[in-house]
């Protein structure tokens, strides 16, 4: 019903109560920046741990594109396939 | 507050592989359900919400947090244990005017209602109040241990909790306004949003015909309390038998409609394939070739008194669990110590309700040894629970008998 703004998006991500995220650690490998850049705008990135190992190339591939296509994740083509290839190599099984 | 850093305190290994950010082979919580990914295993750990004791965080933002099964010893869950699900990471604060009791409204109109209608907590609170126990539990409750694995928010057994609600018919409601007689189906939306404009708003509907159900509900109190905050605060939409998708909180907004509600999380989410499951109740009007909406929960149970792993002492060991379904009411739940080959009756406990957690109990000998107890519970409609999985891509209806092992000492 209401949007944010990426500035009150910052606010919530402040918020201690809701949002404990700084503990989340991804995997330092090339791409981590786009992921954390572009993913955590919306949700908290352990999503990526707990869908892991289990996803491969084509569920990986198929899930950023959801977040793209049906979410409508603001993500440049580049970045898109700089994350696919960092949660495929990281996460996948 | 525990949290995964103060739980790996003195495991050095697994504290220096957390920093690197490797997923841990060993759960973060003991008890976890070995069928769960590793990386959920991993990263889930007990954190309180406010207002909430130590749930099992899934996910932080939106948050996703399963009751641990310890809760699940008696057919009400509290509040504070009730699990948290969320799809939007815009939700919004308690004091803020659109869920604050005092600021707070529903709207009520569409295309297939006579007129519209505004109403706060005094006007709902007005109209005759029903009271209806009902379990409230996500769609995707277990699909952490589908197999193989499915994407999505990787739940164990505590998507789930069963509340006595009390609110308003949602029938007296729209009967205020009045539906036409092409209206279809009812649709609801809720003050949580998305982080961005583009993100589809989540917004659900059901069929009229449930919608007019004498406990289809728009309910402000839960377990005799005001709704928690994050369970809904101050009014959600009780769908008794029907999964939690529909069960709307923070509703402020009911339209009837002539036309099926559109929309992301109307298809394709939340969607089974037809002809999967022995379902009973359909939404004809969301209905095509391939896919159906879920509509109303599949019957299951889970043992709660013993966890899996746990020691008892040779002789007897009382098993007890819960038992529910869609709302045709249990008729029996049976245990097996031998893998299904032979089957005992348990005793059903106190009955709040069709719609409620239904308790069983049996004493059963106890060797020294492993022990493994199955339970399998049967509805007044002859409806049974599944010996194995029954498989579909966005890992609905896990109802697969469960089973714990003990040992024996």
């Amino acid at each position: 019903m209401r949007t944010f703004t990426l500035a009150l998006l910052a606010i919530v991500l402040a918020l201690p109560a809701l949002a404990d995220e700084s503990q989340i650690k991804l995997k330092p490998a090339p791409g981590v920046d786009k992921v954390e850049g572009n993913c955590a705008a919306c949700h908290s990135l352990d999503y990526i741990q707990m869908n892991s190992p289990f996803m491969n190339a084509a569920t990986w591939d198929a899930e950023v594109t959801k977040m793209i296509k049906a979410m409508g994740a603001p993500i440049s083509d580049d970045d898109a396939k700089a994350i696919k290839e960092y949660l495929i190599k990281n996460y996948g099984g | 507050m525990i949290t995964r850093r103060r739980l790996l305190e003195g495991a050095s290994a697994g504290a220096a592989l957390a920093t690197m950010g490797v997923p841990l082979a060993e759960a973060a919580i003991p008890g976890l359900p070995e069928g769960l990914p590793a990386g959920d295993r991993g990263e889930a750990v007990l954190e309180a919400l406010p207002g909430k004791k130590p749930l099992i965080k899934l996910a932080y933002r939106a948050p996703n947090y399963e009751t641990p099964i310890e809760y699940f010893k008696t057919p009400i869950t509290p509040n504070d244990a009730f699990f948290v699900r969320y799809h939007l990471s815009d939700i919004p604060a308690a004091n803020d005017k659109l869920i604050d009791p005092k600021t707070w409204k529903v709207e009520i109109g569409g295309d297939g209602a006579n007129g519209t209608l505004s109403l706060d907590l005094d006007d709902l609170s007005a109209l005759p109040a029903t009271e209806v126990v009902a379990v409230n539990q996500c769609s995707g409750n277990r699909r952490g241990l589908f197999s193989p694995h499915v994407p999505g928010v990787e739940w164990g057994y505590g998507a789930m909790g069963c509340a006595r609600w009390k609110g308003a018919r949602l029938k007296d409601v729209l009967d205020k306004v009045g539906l036409k007689k092409e209206a279809i189906e009812i649709s609801f939306n809720g003050a949580e949003g998305p982080a961005f404009d583009k993100t589809p708003d989540f917004i659900k509907s059901i069929p009229v015909w449930k919608a007019i159900e004498d406990t289809t509900l728009i309910a402000y109190e839960m377990n005799g309390a005001p709704i928690p905050h994050l369970n809904g605060a101050p009014a959600r939409i009780i769908v008794p038998g029907w999964t939690g998708t529909y069960w709307m909180k923070h509703i402020i907004s009911i339209k009837a409609l002539t036309k099926p509600q559109g929309g992301f999380w109307m298809k394709p989410a939340y969607r089974i394939p037809v002809g999967k499951f022995p379902i009973v109740a359909r939404f004809i009007t969301q209905e095509d070739a391939t896919s159906t909406p879920i509509t109303e929960m599949v019957i299951n149970s889970l043992i709660t008194s013993h966890a899996d792993g746990g020691k008892v002492k040779a002789g007897s060991v009382t098993i007890g669990g819960i038992a529910w379904d869609g709302g045709y009411g249990i008729r029996s739940v049976d245990l097996s110590t031998d893998g299904g080959a032979n089957w005992l009756k348990a005793t059903l406990g106190q009955d709040l309700g069709r719609y409620a957690f239904r308790p069983f109990s049996l004493a059963l000998p106890a060797k020294r040894g492993k022990l493994t107890v199955m339970a399998r519970a049967t509805n007044a409609i002859g409806q049974t629970q599944t010996a194995t999985l029954i498989f579909n891509p966005a890992g609905y209806h896990h109802n697969v008998m469960h089973s714990v092992t003990l040992d024996v000492m």
